[in-house]
């Protein structure tokens, strides 16, 4: 082969490069820089000074600490309970063979719907207009219930509806992959555990679950990220003023520091971005670590 | 322990669009192996062989007949309570557990009364490994180790438990041949240290007579026949188990019997006292004899140096085949030779019904 100039893969290089650099890299540094600028303004380009004095805002701006708690609480609630739900009904597709192509698609129709038209359903099962308590408030009338007003009411009812609507709408993912994964363990294992008297609980916890440990890492991972980057889902939910519901999350919060009403604040905003990727940094890096003691990828 | 199959069959109805024929994988087969034997399951891929051994270890329910563990009936057990050991064709050990661990595993499982403390578990784990000779491998996992060791390890997880029965099913298919060779004799051996009944499946005749005791040639879910590989090997029951049997394969003619002499196209082979008629005539390879003044006349096509042995590829009148075979002593035919005659070895040679395929007595 002839001698290639040291330069030319570069320069094959160059056009991803070109992008990424103009539309990754220098956004990223320019968020870096803008949390460290005091008062930066957009139309003048000017700033005060420089130092941590937003992240210092940031922590102590009430707004954001709500937002910070709603997005934790979210992130502790849906992540495992969508991962576990999904699980149980892989598994329970995974076993049966009548109607099983149906209960696919049903489970998997969430996944390509709208967000918004996902939250207006919620909004019939939920809300409580002049007319109508919603459908929830219905079904509660007639276990004796009183009606709890799910949209604009207590804290824990929104905080419940809104995760009821991560779960439902996280999960179709997660059960597509799963019950690929759970396909894909081969049938050989099951008649070895079988002959050899293996309960099936049994069967479940030693083979099933190690060798599908891999999947379940990664949506567990990837369900961490996603949710902490929660916010469209809100915002279908409670309208765009979130932190007038209670509602906000961190992306929103950078949002409304943004473009929001009392927005205009890029140096906050950045600042808030920057505290969201520590956070999402470390989770996913404490997952990486117990996933290498835990996870048998063969 | 004895096992005995009674009139077992097992049909797998038709799918409604698809195959909407039944399948008869296994046909009314009866069978019993005595304690301590080690019987090949031999036949070519869809004969039911696997099925078999599936109705044998309870993985398959049969549609009929029963199936006797010394003198209990097994019929309606499910596989953990027959107490059968099975070896896959692929191993399945558990990619996830060390070799311990997957030896271990069955263990495990015993509850009850059966249960073991960790000394006895851990006891029984090492005399597994210490017969298949795996002792420094068991903290390895199983995709660290070459198929032949993992061979073993399975070999060890099916004997760990002291099962009734130890089925294989194709264990040497995935090896090399070298090591195919290696592990069958490893096999034999671990078969005759624990003396637990075994029944292995395989479509490799050469490895089905080199370590049974006794050999059941299926075709088409029904058993041809049942015997001492040697015994199977020189008085087939019929044309397709002498076909099966054998490297090189029994060449085949068209023959008659006229005046209690067997002809095959115009030459006289030998006398027999098989009744006049036409007959499928089959000589094994080495059943023919160079001998220049014999009666049967064959056109050499070419002639294949072995070494030890030369194999002559030769066509006749008699037969459709192109590629009839004779092994015969090395340097015994010129490789440019054109023509050879031959005598033949009687016991080499059978005749075969015509219409049933069934052995007729050549005298």
């Amino acid at each position: 082969m002839k001698k290639k100039h040291p330069l030319l893969g570069w320069l094959y290089l160059l056009p991803a490069l070109l992008f990424l650099a103009v539309f990754l890299l220098y956004p990223l540094i320019d968020v870096l820089v803008y949390s460290f600028e005091e008062g930066y303004n957009f139309a003048s380009q000017s700033y005060r000074g420089t130092g941590l004095y937003n992240y210092a805002y940031v922590l102590r701006d009430p707004y954001f600490i709500r937002a910070l708690k709603n997005t934790f609480i979210i992130v502790i609630i849906t992540v495992p309970l969508s991962t576990g739900l999904a699980l149980l009904i892989s598994l329970g597709l995974s076993k049966i063979k009548f109607l099983r192509e149906l209960y696919q698609t049903v489970f998997f129709l969430p996944y390509v719907t709208n967000t918004l038209a996902v939250g207006l359903v919620f909004m019939i099962l939920f809300k409580k207009t002049e007319y109508t308590d919603g459908m929830v408030n219905l079904l509660i009338h007639a276990f004796g219930g009183s009606s709890v007003d799910f949209i604009d009411g207590p804290y824990w009812a929104k905080m419940f509806v809104m995760c009821f609507y991560t779960v439902w709408v996280v999960m179709p993912f997660k059960i597509l992959i799963l019950t690929s994964a759970l396909a894909g363990v081969p049938e050989v294992y099951y008649k070895a555990a079988r002959v050899d008297g293996t309960g099936s609980f049994r069967i479940f916890t030693r083979i099933t679950l190690p060798l599908i440990s891999p999947m379940i890492f990664y949506l567990v991972i990837t369900g961490f990220i996603g949710a902490f980057k929660a916010y469209s889902d809100e915002v279908a939910l409670f309208g765009t003023d979130l932190n007038a519901a209670g509602m906000n999350t961190i992306v929103g919060y950078v949002y409304d520091m943004l473009y929001g009403d009392s927005g205009g604040y890029p140096s906050y905003a950045s600042a808030a971005a920057l505290l969201l990727f520590a956070i999402v940094f470390t989770i996913t890096m404490i997952n990486l670590m117990v996933s290498k003691n835990k996870v048998s990828l063969h | 322990m004895k096992l005995v199959l009674e009139q077992l069959t097992k049909i797998f109805p038709g799918r409604e669009k698809k195959n909407p024929k039944d399948v008869r994988a296994v046909s009314e087969m009866s069978l019993t192996i005595e304690d301590g034997e080690l019987v090949g399951l031999l036949g070519p891929s869809g004969c039911g062989k696997s099925t078999a051994l599936n109705l044998i270890c309870g993985l398959e329910a049969p549609t009929s007949g029963r199936v006797y563990f010394g003198e209990e009936d097994v019929t309606d057990l499910g596989p953990e309570h027959r107490g059968v050991g099975l070896v896959f064709q692929n191993y399945a050990l558990y990619p996830h557990m060390t070799v311990r661990q997957n030896i271990r595993f069955p263990l495990e499982n015993l509850k009850g009364a059966q249960k073991l403390t960790k000394e006895e578990v851990e006891e029984r784990v090492q005399e597994a490994a210490r017969i298949v000779q795996i002792e420094e491998l068991l903290e390895r996992k199983p995709a660290e180790m070459s198929g032949g060791q993992q061979q073993r390890v399975a070999i060890a997880r099916a004997l760990v438990k002291k099962p009734n029965v130890l089925l294989l099913d194709e264990p040497l298919s995935n090896l090399d041949a070298r090591l195919r060779l290696q592990t069958r004799e490893e096999i034999k051996r671990i078969q005759r240290k624990t003396g637990v009944t075994s029944i292995f499946v395989t479509h490799d005749q050469e490895e089905a007579m080199s370590i049974s005791d006794r050999i059941v040639v299926m075709k088409a879910g029904v058993v041809q026949q049942c015997g001492r590989p040697q015994e199977v090997y020189d008085r087939p029951a019929n044309l397709f188990v002498a076909q099966f049997l054998g490297t090189p394969r029994i060449n085949t003619f068209e023959g008659r019997v006229k005046g209690g002499k067997l002809f095959i196209g115009e030459d006289e082979l030998l006398k027999t006292s098989a009744p006049d008629g036409e007959y499928s005539v089959g000589i094994r390879p080495e059943g023919l004899l160079v001998d220049d003044a014999g009666s049967f006349h064959c056109g050499v096509t070419a002639v294949e140096v072995m070494g030890r042995d030369t194999s002559v590829v030769f066509t006749h009148a008699g037969s459709g085949e192109e590629q009839l075979r004779a092994i015969v002593p090395g340097g015994s035919v010129a490789s440019d030779k054109k023509e050879q005659a031959f005598s033949v070895k009687p016991d080499k040679i059978f005749l075969f019904d015509k219409e049933s395929g069934e052995r007729v007595e050549l005298s």
